[in-house]
């Protein structure tokens, strides 16, 4: 395990903030140049979604290693109003902020490991970790 | 920040060299917008080659400002998609089917004259 970065979503600019401190993470691990797309990409989505429906939060980057494996995970985080239905949220084109409702099924194409959790007015937790080939 | 456009005789030329928020892409939307009422073009190139992302939001704009422009009678070309960008927009399950695309800005160019024989 290594160190972890935190990057604060508070305003509109700090979207393009977040995916650029993973996209230079994201390179230092190694990843290619696809790859490095798809991980600012997702970010993008997470950082939006946490500055749309929370209003702020926070999207922690770490380096991960195991067994012969490594890869970026990152987690992020909002003490927002929560997610009703996630299934719901899951299907393609759902939005409620009149978006293309990409975002959360296409993080989860994005990338290798997708896992959220969402407590109604007390947040919402969105894990995702791509791994180096 | 603002996106620049340029007139080219009949055409209107723009190059997204920046990374774009997304407060940038709805500015460049009503800015492309009202240079194409002011100027009477009637084809439009957009190129990404120095895009390195496009995401969701960024993709309904791109897609809205194409449809926006078709409204007002001209036609617009996106040129210079990245491999990496076209990878994800894939992945995040959008497809850009009435979209005009081309390699590059030449391309592009050729692209609008042809159609528009003009």
């Amino acid at each position: 395990m290594s160190l972890q970065t935190c990057v604060n979503i508070k305003k509109e600019w700090d979207i393009v903030g977040a995916r650029q401190v993973g996209r230079d993470i994201a390179k230092e691990t190694g990843f290619g140049t696809v790859d490095q797309a798809r991980i600012a990409t997702a970010i993008s989505e997470l950082a939006r979604n946490i500055y749309l429906y929370a209003g702020s939060g926070q999207i922690y980057f770490e380096v991960v290693e195991e067994m012969n494996r490594k890869g970026i995970c990152m987690t992020a985080v909002d003490t927002g109003p929560g997610i009703d239905d996630l299934s719901q949220v899951m299907e393609d084109g759902f939005s409620t902020s009149g978006g293309l409702g990409a975002g959360l099924p296409g993080v989860n194409r994005l990338m290798d490991v997708f896992d959220i959790k969402s407590e109604k007015d007390k947040g919402t937790e969105v894990k995702a970790i791509k791994w180096v080939r | 920040m603002r996106i620049p456009i340029l007139k080219l005789h009949h055409y209107l030329l723009v190059s997204i060299q920046t990374e774009i928020d997304d407060h940038t892409a709805i500015q460049f939307q009503e800015d492309l917008l009202n240079q194409i009422h002011k100027s009477g073009a009637t084809g439009v190139v957009i190129d990404l080659t120095s895009v390195e992302m496009i995401d969701s939001f960024i993709a309904k704009v791109l897609g809205d400002v194409v449809t926006m422009s078709d409204l007002m009678g001209a036609k617009v070309v996106l040129t210079g998609i990245q491999p990496a960008v076209a990878v994800t927009l894939i992945d995040l399950g959008i497809e850009m089917k009435s979209v005009s695309t081309a390699l590059n800005l030449e391309q592009g160019l050729i692209k609008l004259h042809q159609e528009l024989g003009d």
